[in-house]
């Protein structure tokens, strides 16, 4: 499906199509010309504004612009040769490599290189967030500007976070490839941990920019289905982080409102879940089952799951409960903390609210605003006065005034509200 | 906050002491129930169940089969947690459902030579 218009069709090319002309001249150049690679992603993108601004788009746009990168790239190597060339004429021989260079632009090529890239953007030598900064704009092809939006900061600040992690990448000495067999668990384990933090970053963004949002997970589920397609990546845990991603963006529509404002789970409409990437969970959670190995991506996805069954008894809230007592054994958050506590006081019931509440105590997470919301939540219906108190406290914690809303909500409910 | 282990020790021999697989699946449940707790307090450290066969050593090459036999109840698994003092470490080993069994118990040791 061609797209007549070229200012509709352009930025989707790009991102498309931006990762994948860098990764490949990149690992052509090699990693220290980084920037080289994205000026001239960025000229073949202009050129193609231009040309097909006037003349058209032409029938294969990704071929064309392949050819021009192409062009462009072997344009620069050989004036980069003819340079070196002069400059070391009286050194040495003056046959120094003039030949024709060669780009390749097989399907595979362009594959690794951007599976390669993957590997390199989350190398753990910089920073998770530069690792997630990088990761948007190398591996992504978002703008500055939209990486910005992202995160409410400035796009200084993004320039200087992906200056400083290119950088980093060079003075590490990091080579484009896939780790080998002893260290790519490892390694993995850190791109998973990215794909995962830039899911999240759309999931629970700051940003009330709900295109820029819905874009950063669909991106994360698009660089973990490439470790799906290759297959020294396709391993258990990698389909687990997919299963878990494709359950949780299921809720997308239902958890954000006109306004931006998030929807509680208990308040979704459930007729907005949707039902594709809830089977698409399920399949990845089925890929995930091969192997031994429980890792904490399984045991998300398995919580997951059970939050996109519509029912409301007690064996889904049973489920969550213990999926999440092996999650906090195996690596304690104080979210986890928090939703252990939550199912538990939804397995308990009205009747052991009390108990529940002792448990909740136990967390002593006394700076953190959901602890108290959940103190809030477990105390309206039997001692709306705590209740209240929790949720003010709640308040004097939230520092963005959609959390501020949300939880003036709940008071609302709590004074004028039906009981329980 | 400093370290301690909790050992856990039941009969692990006697046949008409074992649970049938349903019981045990009732027990793991409180168990874990249990240990989730502790988990979402941010203290615990790791821990592990023990398989029922092993071997005792004894000085002169003696070896015979364990677990221990000298009495009836065997070390059945063990978790490191974290807490404030020994106290609190007594506590938190309370509410452990293993001693819902009779003659079963806990023992709370601190470690000590950790960080």
């Amino acid at each position: 499906m061609v797209d007549t218009d070229p200012d509709a069709l352009l930025p989707h090319l790009f991102r498309n199509e931006y990762s994948r002309i860098v990764a490949t001249l990149v690992k052509r150049f090699g990693l220290d010309q980084i920037e080289i690679a994205e000026d001239l992603a960025a000229e073949t993108f202009l050129t193609a504004t231009q040309t097909w601004g006037v003349g058209g788009i032409p029938v294969n746009p990704t071929a064309w612009l392949y050819q021009v990168a192409k062009n462009k790239a072997i344009n620069y190597l050989k004036r980069e040769a003819r340079l070196k060339a002069k400059i070391t004429t009286d050194l040495t021989s003056p046959s120094s490599d003039l030949s024709e260079p060669s780009i390749d632009l097989s399907e595979k090529n362009i594959h690794d290189s951007v599976l390669q890239m993957i590997f390199v953007v989350c190398h753990p030598s910089i920073s998770a967030e530069a690792q997630i900064s990088l990761a948007l704009r190398v591996l992504c092809g978002f703008g500055i500007d939209e990486i910005a939006a992202a995160f409410l900061v400035n796009k200084e600040t993004v320039h200087k976070r992906l200056f400083r992690a290119k950088e980093k990448l060079r003075e590490a000495g990091i080579q484009m490839e896939i780790p080998g067999e002893t260290h790519i668990e490892s390694r993995l384990d850190n791109v998973m941990t990215i794909l995962y933090l830039l899911f999240n970053e759309g999931y629970y963004s700051v940003s009330q920019n709900r295109t820029i949002r819905k874009d950063l997970c669909l991106e994360a589920i698009r660089l973990g289905s490439l470790l799906i397609e290759n297959k020294n990546t396709n391993l258990p845990a990698v389909n687990a982080l997919m299963s878990l991603m494709c359950f949780h963006i299921s809720r997308f529509e239902a958890r954000i409102d006109k306004n931006g404002e998030l929807i509680l789970y208990e308040d979704q409409d459930t007729a907005l879940w949707n039902p594709d990437w809830i089977h698409k969970g399920g399949y990845f959670l089925h890929q995930a089952s091969r192997g031994q190995k429980i890792s904490k991506y399984h045991l998300e996805a398995g919580i997951a799951y059970w939050h996109t069954q519509k029912t409301d008894d007690n064996e889904k809230w049973e489920a969550i409960l213990q999926l999440y007592n092996q999650l906090l054994q195996l690596e304690y958050s104080p979210i986890a903390a928090l939703n252990r506590t939550y199912a538990l006081s939804m397995v308990k019931g009205p009747e052991q609210r009390l108990q529940a509440i002792e448990e909740a105590k136990k967390l002593n997470l006394v700076d953190n605003q959901f602890y108290f919301i959940l103190l809030g939540e477990l105390y309206s219906g039997i001692d709306p006065v705590s209740s209240k108190n929790n949720y003010l406290q709640a308040m004097s914690l939230c520092r963005t005034a959609a959390d501020k809303l949300a939880i003036r909500k709940k008071l609302d409910k709590l004074v004028y509200g039906k009981p329980g | 906050m400093e370290e301690f282990i909790l050992l856990f020790r039941l009969d692990l021999l006697t046949k008409e002491a074992q649970p049938s697989p349903e019981q045990l699946q009732v027990y793991m449940k409180q168990y874990h129930d249990w240990v989730g707790g502790i988990a979402a307090q941010n203290k615990f450290i790791g821990g592990k169940g023990l398989s029922t066969e092993g071997k005792v050593l004894k000085p002169n090459q003696v070896i015979t089969d364990g677990p221990f036999a000298e009495i009836k109840e065997s070390i059945a698994g063990y978790i490191m947690i974290r807490a404030k003092d020994f106290e609190e470490a007594v506590n938190l080993a309370k509410d452990c459902p293993i001693l819902n069994g009779e003659g079963n118990s806990v023992e709370v040791r601190r470690i000590t030579g950790g960080s």
